[in-house]
């Protein structure tokens, strides 16, 4: 789950992580209030989304005043921010966070993910802060610098210091760093975070090391047991249908395409999405209906394809192994007479019972065109989506 | 031979008073597996469906003398599950749970460093050994005793490889579903490594996903040393960059974790990638040909 930077924030601030003094803001009276509040000089006014490069799509303002605040925050907020993390379709600004100005004068980088490779939380440090990380970890990897932390005693001392020298850091600002790089760490794993990152952390004109922005992701699988973070979801950040469909325990992805899929099990309906685009169309969307599907869910998942206006054709493709297909049938010839759905469905089904379950589907008089194999169901939904 | 399990391992069921556990438990049992009892704590001491049920691991395997385990429980005692099996000294662990914080998994999988067991998923469809036994929901009655290894990170896509696999007559070996999750207790280099070692498995299908790196350190691995056939299929070369696909390990992140990148991989290692999943049968068939 992704929160807005404002939130991470105040999380991080609550692990005692140096922050900005920094107020969020809805509409442009509440950000110029804001900008009194915060002393009524220079501010930095910064649109919420839940994607990077804010700064050089315009969501990003340094104003003077609070009357300028007010002015910044009535241009951003209800913009369409385009940024290179949102795609051309681009993201509706609801909110901005307002904050003190401070004097930068060194912006670094730090970033915490778990290591799939050594199944470790790595520790990652840069001098290169305050532009794309990838970028960085692309073209110069060695000047991005980490430290594995053994999950068993946790980020020792040592290495927070190492990385401090790397950084360039000097006299009381090692120690500093060193007590940083401890709260953050601390704040990874008692929020079950699997990205925590700062970019910038900057060096003030004064020395002090201040964490300029904060990125922070969530582990879906252990918000079960952070109530008060399951709550800093922004529903308004996620496609309506993505978030209809997970009330049903259906895993919809929407995409471009005009071929609507429906598959059991992630990697087939990641494989579905494949040989759609090999037989020359493009997949609609990602649909997981998971390995027990029943009408009911068939049902919910067929109403969440639908809605799109794009999907031309619907390849079903399931593999039953405890799903029965004769289930599944039932299922799909119910959900497309109650919501009499006009497109052609191809239906791909193997495993127990699949000779009834295909005897049902030819007899129920609608339009459904059942196939063997993969590489038939792809190539047929392709055409027929193409003559709709 | 085969790898992992066979007619002499004897499985406990994590969880089998549960509605899953029961439900394959009685599958594994159909199938030839030999499962000796269950697990759920609180209830020791029952009989369920005719198995004895212990409070914890360590009594089911003094008792039974276990040997495998496959752990059916719900998500936030999954590793918890996974380390009492580790403690006990099951020397396979086999754990279907899907949506274990990732967390857990890291500190279970610090913890099993200097077990001796091996552990299987989480998240995952489990392993067969085709004709002897098997451990997970791997429907039994799609496979046939034969000459191929599978080693998956997703499940219905397994299922489909071996369905082709047996449609062709070759049949398979052992089939390990190692899971869809960031972090797994067994690789595909491990996988490998086993295969490699067994007699019987005269090629590999390996099937994998965007996300990590673990097709690239599987490329990797056959490239330097591996001398059997193996046929590679990665799903996800249409899926959307940053965007989670269903399994909580498959992302592209940071332009890293593509199908592209572990195509190429696998490819430069002389692995015979086939770009659409129908095919996977057909190419195992091909590179089984005599030269």
């Amino acid at each position: 789950m992704k929160i807005h930077e404002y939130q991470g924030k105040e999380i991080l601030r609550t692990f005692a992580v140096p922050v900005p003094r920094g107020v969020v803001a809805f509409t442009a009276d509440e950000a110029r209030t804001a900008a009194v509040e915060l002393g009524g000089g220079v501010v930095v006014v910064k649109a919420q989304i839940h994607a990077g490069g804010r700064g050089k799509g315009g969501g990003v303002k340094v104003v003077k005043s609070p009357d300028d605040a007010r002015q910044a925050a009535a241009n951003i907020i209800g913009m369409k921010l385009v940024t290179h993390q949102t795609g051309p379709e681009g993201r509706t600004v609801t909110r901005v966070l307002v904050e003190e100005g401070l004097q930068i004068a060194r912006e670094l980088y730090l970033g915490l993910v778990i290591d799939r490779a050594t199944r470790r939380p790595v520790l990652m440090a840069s001098q290169d802060g305050g532009v794309e990380i990838e970028k960085v970890a692309e073209e110069t990897p060695d000047r991005i610098y980490k430290a594995f932390i053994d999950p068993s005693i946790g980020l020792q001392p040592y290495q927070s210091r190492q990385l401090a020298f790397k950084l360039g850091l000097k006299g009381p600002q090692v120690g500093k760093a060193v007590t940083m790089m401890a709260a953050l760490y601390r704040a990874f794993l008692e929020t079950d975070a699997s990205l925590l990152e700062i970019n910038p952390l900057i060096v003030t004109a004064a020395g002090d090391l201040v964490a300029l922005d904060a990125k922070v992701n969530f582990d879906d699988n252990a918000l079960f047991r952070h109530p008060h973070l399951k709550e800093l979801r922004d529903l308004s950040e996620e496609d309506p249908l993505e978030i209809e469909a997970s009330k049903f325990s259906l895993n919809y992805i929407k995409l471009d395409g005009t071929v609507g899929c429906m598959v059991n099990g992630a990697g087939l309906a990641m494989a579905t999405m494949d040989i759609i685009k090999l037989a020359g169309g493009e997949p609609a969307n990602f649909l997981d209906v998971g390995g027990g599907a029943n009408a009911e869910q068939i049902r919910n998942a067929f109403r969440i394809l639908m809605s799109d206006a794009a999907v031309k054709a619907v390849l079903i493709n399931i593999f039953g192994g405890i799903l029965r297909c004769d289930v599944l049938a039932e299922g799909v010839i119910a959900a497309v007479k109650d919501l009499h759905v006009t497109v052609p469905v191809v239906i791909r089904m193997e495993g127990t019972n699949v000779e009834l379950g295909k005897k049902m589907l030819k007899e129920s008089g609608l339009n459904f065109t059942t196939v063997d194999s993969m590489d038939e169901a792809a190539t047929t939904v392709v055409r027929l989506s193409n003559n709709q | 031979m085969a790898v992992l399990l066979d007619k002499s391992t004897r499985l406990l069921v994590q969880g089998i008073t549960g509605r899953e556990g029961t439900f394959h438990a009685k599958a594994a049992q159909a199938y030839g597996t030999n499962v000796v009892g269950g697990v759920t704590p609180g209830k020791g001491g029952i009989t369920h469906e005719g198995w004895p049920v212990f409070d914890t691991v360590a009594d089911a395997v003094n008792k039974t003398g276990a040997n495998a385990s496959v752990i059916f429980v719900p998500p936030p005692g999954g590793a918890d599950a996974v380390m009492e099996a580790a403690d006990a000294g099951i020397a396979l662990a086999v754990c279907i749970t899907e949506g274990i914080p990732t967390i857990d998994m890291m500190r279970a999988l610090a913890f099993l460093k200097d077990k001796k067991t091996r552990l299987i998923g989480p998240n995952c469809p489990g392993i067969i050994t085709a004709g002897q036994g098997k451990a997970g929901i791997i429907p039994g009655h799609i496979c046939k005793p034969g000459r191929v290894g599978v080693v998956s990170k997703s499940g219905t896509l397994t299922y489909e490889a071996i369905h082709q696999l047996t449609g062709l007559g070759l049949g398979q070996t052992t089939c390990i579903g190692i899971g869809g999750d960031p972090l797994i207790g067994t690789s595909f280099v491990d996988a490998l490594q086993l295969f490699a070692a067994d007699a019987e498995t005269e090629a590999v299908v390996l099937i994998g996903e965007i996300g990590g790196s673990a097709e690239e350190d599987a490329a990797a691995f056959i490239k330097a040393s591996f001398k059997k056939p193996v046929v590679g299929f990665i799903a996800g070369q249409t899926a959307p960059p940053g965007r989670r696909m269903g399994h909580a390990g498959a992302i592209i992140a940071g332009g890293k974790g593509t199908a592209a990148e572990k195509m190429r991989a696998l490819t430069d290692a002389g692995v015979h990638v086939v770009k659409s999943p129908a095919d996977i049968g057909r190419a195992v068939a091909g590179a089984l040909k005599p030269a």
